[in-house]
């Protein structure tokens, strides 16, 4: 594919790159319903579609659960569709966002991640995203405005090849409300990257089709004798595309970075590989790591940082390949798996287990509903962490929290 | 020309042996539905016995296109499949929700409420069996005062039922009807002139259940009579704020207005079998009231 040249950078904030990234993919429907911090982005999408900007059906939908309702059969009728939402609104749409993923919609979510209540509270930690890992879709964590962007656009290109939809997660205020200069992609390029929408299923009374009939757990014969998948086998499908999405994102990273000069072309970043200490940390969180990773080897301490991008699939052997020096993982997590610990924690013991590292792992709970993360407070956790290996090499059952408790 | 047996469409989108019971009136309707859409139309169903019509993984009993979508969602997967139709600038095709009366009063109420505001432009028909019927017959909000149900197990109904269709009408939309499956051909006729207003369209529909109420298999059709002839349900259409009493509510006001007493229709199902006579002769005023509304309204008379 031919490389766009020249760039075209402008300071924006994490929502209008996100908006303009959507305009910039040509979304045929929208719906969504505002929430902080995740409502500039809904009202900058319906001022395109208003001024003529977007040829788009902009839906001011009464509720994320809509919202979602009318991306899936808008899907299904032939049209490329995305919303946005944030903490309360996501969980609102969580039986919707099963039967997108279900339905094999390849429909696109900005989750512009923020604490979910109660007690209200309206600034950025990831649990409302985490608490959806579960429903069968895709998870991108963007680290700043540019990835947003870039994430945004192939987002859609991996949905509608693997048929699953996406979820491009990013840090509420920290990214949302942020500015920085993003490199906004040239339309044409765009539309060379993203080729027009092919549904698997238009519904359509020429040929009548009943999507998401009652399915039962053993396969069925239809009506030309040809045996059928039970709930069980679609249920496989799904597990299997997510499994196999890994592909479809790294050649979307690597064309991307063949059209647009940016390079997406692993599961993570990292910052300083082969470190014997290693951070990890998703979204935002991995730049504020590699200003403590930096403060650390200024006193001697060599460290690394692995950052998170795709959450799910979760990238098991690359993960394994990026700590494989390690000696010490300290994971710090934005969000919380009650009664266990941090959700990015289990996923990196779960991928260690059985493979030849034999890393301690400290799992430091951070940044609940806003609370400031200073790279300084990265610094101190993670010599307790190495402090700590005196003690013991064992891995503490539950983590710690950074708060005044 | 009036549409009857004989001229009816022959062509059927319900293909037989669909799973609803022996007697089920939803069928009734949805058959009459279709034709009148002629098939051109793309169906979206939340859970209910409408969905154990539409049959079972691979195979439906249902010939024209549907999505399947979660209860609460009726009114925005219409307008999603709208949205969609629109943005592609595929024309031709009648966007049908069909949801079941606990869809559509209770759970569903939000996101019908949302699209009948934006006026998306789709036919939605509430087919009224007056319970959670998919899930073994508990009350709904359609439910009517004393019928025993599963989550009214002994005293029955306390309250009346909702007056969906007054709700809906006070959205301002352009076309408001109620039918009855007793009475297919004005079904029939609602739904082909539905088709032709632009907007969203409410049509609610009363279909016996025999499972539910307690009556015998072969009586659906003259239950459903017996509502219209009591003034249990008045047949109507409001179109552009003009309302007509249509069909059997209509003749029935034209040959002087007297209604059947509503005890009739009550000892008749076994649901009611703890109703008061408290409750018959308050669901009777109420019923007298609203007659008498309606015949001081229609403009067709
Ligand atoms: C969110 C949710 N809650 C509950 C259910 C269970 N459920 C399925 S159908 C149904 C009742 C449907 O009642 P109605 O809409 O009146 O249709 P009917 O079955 O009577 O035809 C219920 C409670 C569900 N599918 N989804
Ligand atoms: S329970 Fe009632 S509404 Fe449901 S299929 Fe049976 S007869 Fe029809
Ligand atoms: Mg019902």
């Amino acid at each position: 594919m031919a490389t766009q040249k020249k760039s075209n950078i402008h300071i924006l904030d994490g929502n209008q790159a996100a908006a303009i990234a959507a305009k910039l993919s040509r979304v045929q429907v929208i719906a969504a319903y505002p929430i902080t911090p995740q409502t500039p982005l809904t009202e900058q999408l319906s001022q395109y579609v208003e001024a003529g900007e977007l040829q788009a059906e902009y839906v001011a939908v009464e509720s994320e659960h809509s919202a979602m309702a009318v991306c899936t059969s808008a899907s299904l009728v032939g049209a490329r569709a995305f919303t946005a939402t944030s903490s309360h609104g996501l969980a609102y749409m969580h039986e919707m966002l099963h039967w997108a993923a279900g339905a094999r919609l390849p429909i696109v979510l900005a989750c512009v991640n923020r604490a979910i209540g109660a007690p209200w509270n309206v600034l950025n930690d990831q649990q409302d995203s985490i608490a959806q890992r579960d429903t069968g879709w895709i998870q991108i964590y963007c680290r700043n405005n540019q990835e947003i962007m870039d994430s945004v656009i192939q987002a859609f290109r991996i949905a509608e090849i693997v048929h699953v939809p996406v979820m491009v997660c990013y840090d509420g205020y920290i990214l949302s409300h942020t500015e920085m200069p993003v490199d906004i992609p040239d339309q044409a390029a765009v539309d060379r990257y993203l080729p027009a929408y092919q549904p698997h299923t238009v519904l359509d009374p020429s040929n009548p089709k009943n999507y998401n009939l009652v399915t039962l757990a053993n396969p069925r014969v239809g009506v030309d004798g040809k045996l059928c998948h039970g709930y069980m086998e679609l249920r496989y499908l799904l597990q299997e595309a997510l499994q196999n999405s890994r592909e479809t994102i790294l050649q979307a990273g690597r064309e991307f970075n063949e059209v647009f000069g940016r390079d997406y072309s692993d599961m993570f970043w990292e910052d300083r590989e082969d470190a014997e200490i290693t951070i990890v940390a998703m979204g935002s969180l991995a730049m504020e790591a590699i200003v403590a990773a930096d403060m650390l080897r200024e006193e001697g301490i060599r460290v690394g940082v692995l950052g998170l991008r795709v959450f799910r699939p979760f990238p098991k052997s690359d993960v394994v390949r990026a700590l494989r020096k390690s000696k010490l993982i300290v994971v710090f997590d934005k969000n919380i798996s009650y009664g266990s610990e941090g959700a990015t924690c289990s996923e990196i013991k779960s991928a260690l287990y059985g493979t030849y590292i034999n890393a301690s792992i400290r799992n430091f709970i951070v940044g609940l509903g806003g609370r400031d993360i200073k790279a300084r407070e990265l610094v101190d956790a993670t010599k307790k962490a190495i402090a700590s290996l005196k003690e013991t090499v064992i891995n503490p059952d539950y983590p710690e929290w950074i708060c005044q408790i | 020309m009036k549409t009857n047996a004989v001229n009816l469409i022959e062509q059927e989108w319900i293909l037989p042996g669909n799973r609803t019971c022996p007697g089920c009136a939803l069928s009734l309707a949805y058959r009459h539905t279709l034709k009148a859409l002629e098939g051109q139309c793309i169906v979206t169903v939340p859970a209910s016995c409408a969905t154990v019509l539409h049959g079972m993984y691979p195979i439906t009993a249902v010939n024209v296109p549907c999505v399947n979508t979660p209860f609460a969602s009726t009114g925005a997967s219409a307008t999603g499949l709208v949205a969609g139709l629109k943005a592609l600038g595929r024309k031709g095709i009648t966007v049908l929700a069909f949801a079941g009366d606990g869809g559509t009063h209770d759970i569903g109420i939000q996101s019908l409420s949302g699209a009948a505001e934006r006026q998306y432009d789709f036919i939605y028909m509430c087919y009224d069996n007056e319970g959670y019927m998919n899930t073994g017959n508990q009350r709904s909000g359609s439910t009517p005062l004393g019928a025993v149900s599963g989550t009214t197990p002994v005293l029955g109904k306390q309250q009346y039922q909702k007056d969906m269709t007054a709700i809906m009408e006070a959205h301002g939309l352009p076309y408001v009807a109620t039918c009855s499956a007793s009475y297919p051909l004005d079904l029939y006729e609602k739904v082909k002139k539905a088709r032709t207003i632009e907007g969203t369209r409410f049509i609610h529909v009363h279909t016996p259940c025999p499972p539910g109420w307690l009556f015998p298999f072969s009586d659906t059709i003259r239950m459903g009579e017996m509502a219209v002839e009591t003034g249990l349900v008045v047949l109507y259409e409001i179109e552009d704020d003009i309302f007509r009493l249509t069909s059997a509510s209509e003749s029935l006001a034209r040959k002087g207005g007297t209604l059947q007493p509503v005890r009739e229709y009550f000892i008749s199902q076994g649901r009611f079998k703890t109703i008061t006579e408290e409750q018959i002769d308050e669901l009777q005023n109420w019923v007298n009231t609203r007659w008498k509304h309606c015949l001081h309204r229609a403009t067709n008379l």
